[in-house]
Formats: C-alpha cells, structure tokens, sequence
C-alpha cells in the first residue's frame, strides 16, 4: 500500500485532549468519550471472565478435583458466563464501537440523547458492581441462564446478580433507544436509508433487539427476584406455577441476545472486508436485508433452547424449521463476504486475519447450530459440550474475532496512533489457532457423551480435556501479548494520520482522533459507503455552506 | 423523516427526536407488561375455573372507580397539553395538578382493596391464606393480580412525580405555544399507564 510521503502528525487538538482532567470524562456528553468509558470497563469484564475461564479450564485438566471444590466450579462457571454474556458480549460491540462510530458513521455530531447515553454508562457500571458483588460476596451457582426451580431455591447469593443483570439491562435499553433515534433523525444530508454504512445497519438492527427483547428479560428476572423473597410460585410446581414459563420468557430475550452479540459483529466484517479488499460489498442489498431478517427471525426461535424440556412435536418442529432461517440469512452473508473479497486486492492485516477466523469460525458455529435445531440430534446433544462448542464458536469464534477485528480496525482512528502490524497478524493467527484447540475438542467431548457443567469426568475423557486446556491457554497468551502491544501503542505507536487504511468508510472522513464534534463542519455525503470502485482517488467530500 | 446536517439545528428536529425516543421507550414498555400478560394467559388457560370464580372475590365497585379516575386523569392532561399547546401555561399548570391529585385518589384507592385483600389474606404466593377460595391455583390468581396492579402501580407512582414536576414547571412559566415537548412527553407516558390500566380492569375484575 502506497502511504503518504509526509510523515503524518496528530492532530492539535482532538476530543481527548479537548478537555483535560477526571471531573471532564465523569461528565462528559461526547459520544466518543463515552464509547471509550464503555471499551475501558468491557475490557475489565473480559479479563475477568477469561481469568475464570482458564480457572474452569485448570479444574478440567484431570479428573477428580484439580484446583477447586464442586460448588467452587460451580460458582466459578455462572461468574465465567454471568460476566462474559451480560457484561461484556451483550454490550460489547454495540456500547463501544457503535458509542463512538455510528454517530462519525453518519455525519452527526453526537447520538440523539447524549445525557441519556452517559446515564446508560453509569447503569451499566452500577449493575455490574451490584452483579460482581454479589458474586464475590456470596456466589450465585446457577449458571448465567438462571433456570427455575433451581435459582429460586439455591442457598446461594442469586438476588443481587438478578438485580445487577437488571439494572445493565434498563442500560441496554436506554442505548437502544439512543441509537434507533440517532439513525432515524440525525442522518447527515446524502445518507439516505440505502447508503447508510454496514456497521450502522447491524448496530441498528441490534438496537430494535434490544429494544424489544430486553424488557422481557427485566420482568422476568422482577419475577424471579419476587419469587426468592416472597414465594410467588409462578415458577414453582408445588404452588401450581410452571417452570417452563421461566425457560419461554428468559429465551424470548435470550435468544434474540444471541443476534446482539453476533449482528454487530457482523456488521464490523462487513465493513472491515469491504476496506481490506479495496472493493465495494458485493452486494450492499443482500447485507442490509440479511441484517433485518436476522433481526426479525431472531425473535421467533426462542422454543429450540426447550426440545427436551417437554414441548409439543408441532412446537418443537416449528421451532426447528424457524431456527434453520436464520441460518440461510447467515449465509446469504457469508456468500456475500466471500463475494467481496473475490477478485480484490486483498490487504493482509491483523482486523483481515481477524475477519478470516471469524467466517470460518461462524460457518463452523453456525452449521452446529443447523445440527442442533434439529430435534432428533438435539435430544443426544442436549446439555452437552456439544452445545459448549457450538455456543463458544458463535460467542467467541464470531464475536469476539469481530470484536477484536474492530479493536484493530478502529485503534488508529480512537487514538491516532497505529499499532505494530506484524505482531499483531501473528497474534491473530496465535488466537485463531488457540481458539480451535480449545473448541473442537468439545465438540468432540459432547458426542461422547461429556455433560456440561460437571466439575468431574471419567478418565478416558483427559486427553480431549487436555487437548482443550492447551488451547485455553494459548488463547489466555494471545490476548495477554494484544494487551501489552496495545497499551504500549497508545503512547508510543507510529502516529497514523487521518485513514491509515485509505477506508472509504464515511468515518474515516473526519480526523483520527476525531474533533470534539466529529467535523469541523456540517458534512455532505454524495459517495455511497464502502465506494471503492474509483481507486486511488479520495472520496469526494461534499460541504455545505 | 427528513435527515439534518446539524445536531438539532433546529427545534423541530428535537422534537422529532424526543417524540421518536418516547415511543421507542413505550415500546419497551409495552414489552414489559406483555411478559406478564403472558403468565396471566398461561395460567388462565391451567386454570380455568379460578380464574372466573375469582371475580367474585375482587371489589367491582373500587376497580371500577379507579378506572373512571384514571381514565379522568388522562383526560385533564390531554387538555393540559391542548392548552400548552395554545400558550395557556396557567391553564396547563392547574390542568396537570388535577390530575396529579387523581393520580393519587387512584393510589388510594388501590391501597385500600389491597387492605382488604391483606385482611382476607389473600397475599401472593407463600403467604396467601384466603379461606373463602381455598382451591388449587387460587393463590396463583392472587399472585398475578398482586404483581400487575403492583407494577402498575409503580408506574403510576413514577407517572404522579413526572406530572408533579411538569405542573411546576408549567405554573413557573418554563413552557410556552413554542416550547413544550416535555408535558407532551410526560403525557404520551400517562396515557400509557392509562391503557396497562384499561387491560387489567377487564382481565382482573369483569373476566
């Protein structure tokens, strides 16, 4: 890639030194600023899951107990995915990238409500701490799916995980509503509905998720809260109530949470493949409308968490069909991924590496997911680490690749600084590989019969389990190096100039750092997004008067 | 809608926005209610019985008071908007606190039937007693209706402190003919809590 001659220079004066001193990001309004907040806390949330994922991983290495007693595992694995799924992937992309992006991404200067989205910040910090308290002080060993009766007769500290989980949802809730908003009203002139950028399509389609599904889980959880303290027997069969009621309402949110935290990431490959492919997508239609059918099918899939759980042939075979739709959105996708890249000429970087293991890790993920919608598989995978696997692939195979793809991708323009290239194509393909090691063994595993959440196995199991620990391992180093390379590129990184990716994506228009309001003056967009197809020239930049 | 170069270049522009958020939020709403209306559904259907013997042990009279004074109360703040609307903010000001103090007898009220269900103790879940209507499935009744008049409640609790705080603002003069998206906001919320009310009436006291 050609750069440019003159060495490029920061800015003078940009939105993190615009204003200087703690008291000035505590009440900051600046999207940019509270998209930052978001990506520091999130970051904390998945060093701590990981901590306990690789604790999980040690307890696993042999047979018997290792590192820890049954009910320590047990309390180890719900913080694992208490703090993975509600504090960090269900806010992650969304609360960080779509904080700081979608408001560059369509030439605005902020979100509709930026008071509302600094409230969503402090929601988000206050439930987590009631969450980690509550964790730490007493311990909930429920898992993070909470299932009655089970939640509502534990000894364990399950009240003030409920209520964290709550206050971070009203958090979700108030960021959706932010962002639905900003698309609908703050679109610069140019951008009509049809040449809004990729990423912001995916953020939107997530809000409306969010939007809809999120207050179920609030009443849900209400419910289940009042049933520990007051004995409601809703969900319990010996007053009458139905346990099943809980599984229905906790999937109708926590299924479609599954496209919140897969949508955004689609939305980043999306816009990362156009960009290292110097090519337009392949087909901006098919993206867009994959986005809302995954957005809208999503909502209707919730029953294939329960075919074991007693439901009805007609029931579970609608679900099973409903739940493959989503796949044919999701390839219609990848088809359209893969069209893009064919034939351009394609820029190996770490976002690219990253964008790579995500489609071959969705497809694997994704397929699985084919296999176990289906009924008569799903009875011998249920509760397996079959699932485990399949789970894993799609949370963090896609997700968090599409996470860390948009980490790489959007660093220069967060910082103005770029970070060493080659380190971080290596560790990309340390992860990937750690990540497979740790996985596809359990896709094994669950076949065998391994259940999950059991702290113990049977010995012919070890090798596989070891298998996997490795690779935990090599995953817990890679990040641990992309840590290091990072922090130390936020101050001593080559200084990257306004788009070091020569991206034609809208947000890359403005200076990297970005200026307090994003431009320094009112845009006019007349390009469509990810335009490539006149190369070597600057996308022409309209400006009102 | 019509896309702006500026962030709220204009007052039209934020009132766009602001009526947009509002709906958005009376969406998620509605969403929260739904989940318990699905658990009403549920149960009805599992116990059919109770649920139409249970009418009888529900105050017609006080429930069907509480609809007309909330549905009253409802009625002042839309006109309290109407006259915001023409610049009468004194109008609008008194407008909003008689609904303020309906809100309240609506409180009241409430709180009184649910004295007498306490009396009886028909109280949700582990604690329901209640002799008279002493059947499987009976305390489940009394568990919904507990938590969705409560929750109700709650909203009309927080309803009565945004209205309070418009009806100050209002008789201070904060709002004018140009300027009054926040009493139309905190109406579109009234009315919301108005309608939650307008299904649970039928669903818990005329089923």
């Amino acid at each position: 890639m050609s750069l440019p001659s003159a060495e490029p220079r920061l800015p003078e004066r940009h939105y993190l030194n615009a204003e200087r001193g703690l008291w000035s990001w505590l009440t900051t309004h600046d999207h940019k600023r509270i998209g930052l907040m978001f990506l520091g806390m999130l970051l904390l949330m998945f060093l701590l899951g990981g901590i306990y994922a690789l604790a999980l991983r040690i307890e696993l290495l042999t047979p018997g107990e290792t590192i820890m007693g049954r009910l320590a595992y047990n309390r180890a694995f719900t913080l694992h995915g208490v703090v993975m799924v509600w504090l960090f992937l269900i806010p992650s992309i969304p609360s960080a990238f779509g904080n700081f992006l979608l408001p560059l991404m369509i030439g605005a200067k902020d979100v509709a409500f930026p008071r509302l989205n600094l409230a969503s910040l402090y929601l988000y910090v206050l439930g987590a701490a009631i969450t980690l308290w509550g964790m730490f002080e007493g311990g909930a060993d429920t898992g993070w799916t909470f299932y009655t009766p089970y939640s509502t007769a534990t000894g364990t500290a399950v009240l003030p995980v409920l209520l964290g989980v709550f206050v971070v949802g009203f958090s979700t809730i108030l960021t959706g509503v932010n962002f639905i908003t900003t698309v609908h009203t703050m679109r610069a002139p140019g951008i009509t509905w049809m040449k809004v950028p990729l990423f912001v399509w995916a953020i939107y389609g997530t809000a409306v998720i969010q939007v809809l599904a999120t207050p179920v889980l609030g009443m849900v959880l209400v419910l289940v809260m009042l049933e520990r303290v007051a004995g409601l027997g809703i969900f319990d069969p010996a007053r009458g109530g139905d346990p099943l009621l809980y599984q229905h309402l906790f999937w109708f949110y926590s299924h479609p949470a599954v496209y919140i935290m897969i949508l955004p990431g689609m939305g980043v490959v999306s816009e990362a493949v156009c960009a290292f492919s110097r090519k337009n997508p392949f087909s901006y239609r098919v993206l867009v409308l994959s986005t809302v059918g995954i957005a809208f099918v999503g909502f209707l899939t919730w029953g294939h968490h329960m075919f074991v759980s007693g439901a009805s042939v007609l029931g579970a075979g609608a679900f099973s069909i409903l739940s493959m739709l989503v796949a044919i959105f999701t390839a219609l996708k990848i088809f359209t991924w893969l069209g893009t890249m064919y034939r351009g000429s394609i820029w190996i970087t770490a976002p690219f590496v990253y964008v790579l293991g995500f489609i071959f890790l969705l497809f694997f993920g994704g397929m699985s997911g084919v296999a176990v919608a289906v009924t008569s598989a799903d009875i011998h995978w249920h509760d397996t680490y079959f699932v485990v696997a399949h789970f894993h692939f799609i949370m963090v195979g896609a997700s968090l690749m599409a996470f860390l793809s948009g980490l790489h991708y959007w660093f220069p323009k967060m910082f103005g600084r770029r970070y060493p290239e080659a380190v971080g194509i290596g560790t990309a393909v340390l992860i990937i590989f750690g990540f497979i090691a740790t996985f596809l063994p359990q896709f094994l595993l669950g076949n065998m019969g391994m259940p999950r959440r059991y702290a113990d196995y049977p010995e012919r199991f070890q090798s596989l389990h070891v298998a996997s620990t490795a690779g935990a391992s090599l995953l817990g180093f890679g990040f641990l190096i992309i840590a290091i390379y990072l922090g130390w590129s936020l101050r001593h990184g080559r200084v990257a100039g306004r788009n070091p990716w020569e991206s034609r994506g809208y947000e890359w228009l403005s200076e990297s750092p970005p200026p307090e309001s994003n431009f320094h003056e009112p845009m006019v967009f007349t390009d469509p997004p990810h335009d490539y197809s006149k190369p070597g020239v600057e996308p022409e930049v309209g400006r009102a008067a | 809608m019509v896309p702006h170069a500026e962030h709220f270049g204009d007052e039209a522009s934020r009132q766009d926005a602001a009526h947009m958020g509002m709906w958005i939020f009376l969406a998620t709403e509605v969403l929260l209610f739904a989940a318990l209306f699905a658990a009403y559904s549920l149960y009805r259907l599992a116990y059919p019985e109770v649920f139409s013997q249970a009418r009888e042990h529900m105050d017609l009279a006080l429930g069907t008071i509480n609809t007309y004074v909330l549905v009253s109360s409802s009625v002042l703040v839309a006109l309290a908007i109407a006259s915001i609307r023409k610049g009468r903010d004194l109008a609008a000001g008194v407008l909003l606190a008689g609904a303020v103090l309906l809100g309240i007898t609506f409180l009241c009220i409430k709180g009184m039937e649910y004295a007498h269900h306490a009396k009886d103790k028909a109280l949700p879940g582990a604690h329901y007693a209640y002799d008279k209507f002493a059947v499987p499935g009976a305390s489940l009744y009394f568990t919904l209706y507990w938590i969705m008049t409560g929750i109700h409640a709650v909203h009309v609790t927080v309803g009565i402190g945004v209205l309070s705080v418009l009806c100050g603002q209002a008789l201070s003069g904060k709002f004018s003919a140009a300027y009054h998206t926040p009493v139309e906001l905190g109406g579109m919320y009234w009315h919301l809590v108005d309608i939650v009310w307008l299904f649970l009436w039928p669903l818990l006291y005329l089923a």
